[in-house]
């Protein structure tokens, strides 16, 4: 299960909207061995393409530096499909290679409608999970 | 002193679990060899029959070897190599 703040969700599905027909891609860090989604880190996709992404390298290093530094990881690596289902697809699958992260698939291809989805990707097997939406300490509870 | 190699959680199964290892040679693939000779598999992971493997980042300190020499890049002790999967995907 992954669970994460409706902030969190929010702003990746702007993102997500702002970049398409592109995809647009990022990460949610949190601190190590927590499991928990906190920083919102939107990537550029060097591919700028509406069928692929990939990180920067030069910024996909200086991020992940930054998140050592800070002893968080990669929580959750999002991206969008612009006009297909949140699901991943076989090159989701195959380039899948951080096997600690909740990968989240937004859908942007309904602008009415919000597709947000999350799923492990390991050795080649997708397993979806339930997304819960939770407040933060002393913030009401959310829907 | 050697060459420091920062390791990537996926390929830590080759490491013992370490996340940053040390080796020695005057290229990239030099180096890559002699972490090969002590992490069975490893090299594999890292390039193929054509050079470095495409959706596997290596830097030499702040730089992209694939902006340097790929594999004949030279390498000298007190660099540090790191290595990163590519984060990459889509719906193509």
């Amino acid at each position: 299960m992954l669970t994460l703040h409706p902030e969190l969700r929010d702003k990746i599905v702007s993102h997500a909207r702002a970049d398409h027909p592109d995809e647009a891609c990022g990460v949610l860090a949190g601190p190590a061995g927590t499991d928990r989604a906190e920083r919102f880190i939107p990537m550029l996709n060097a591919a700028r393409s509406p069928t692929f992404y990939e990180f920067d390298s030069l910024e996909l290093l200086r991020v992940w530096r930054e998140m050592d530094g800070r002893d968080e990881e990669p929580v959750v690596i999002y991206h969008s499909h612009t006009a297909t289902e949140a699901y991943p697809s076989r090159t989701d699958i195959a380039l899948a290679q951080e096997p600690g992260a909740h990968y989240v698939l937004v859908s942007t291809r309904d602008p009415g409608q919000v597709e947000f989805r999350s799923f492990r990707i390991l050795d080649g097997v997708v397993t979806e999970e339930e997304v819960r939406f939770t407040a933060r300490a002393g913030e009401p509870a959310v829907e | 002193m050697a060459i420091e190699v920062r390791i990537p959680t996926i390929l830590r199964t080759y490491t013992g679990g370490a996340k940053a290892v040390e080796g020695s040679g005057t290229t990239l693939e030099e180096l890559f060899g002699d972490l090969d000779a002590r992490y069975g598999g490893l090299r594999e992971r890292l390039q193929d029959e054509s050079g470095l493997r495409r959706f596997v980042n290596v830097y030499l300190n702040d730089e992209d070897v694939r902006f340097l020499g790929g594999l004949a890049t030279p390498v000298k002790d007190g660099d540090t190599v790191t290595v990163l999967p590519a984060v990459a995907g889509g719906a193509r």
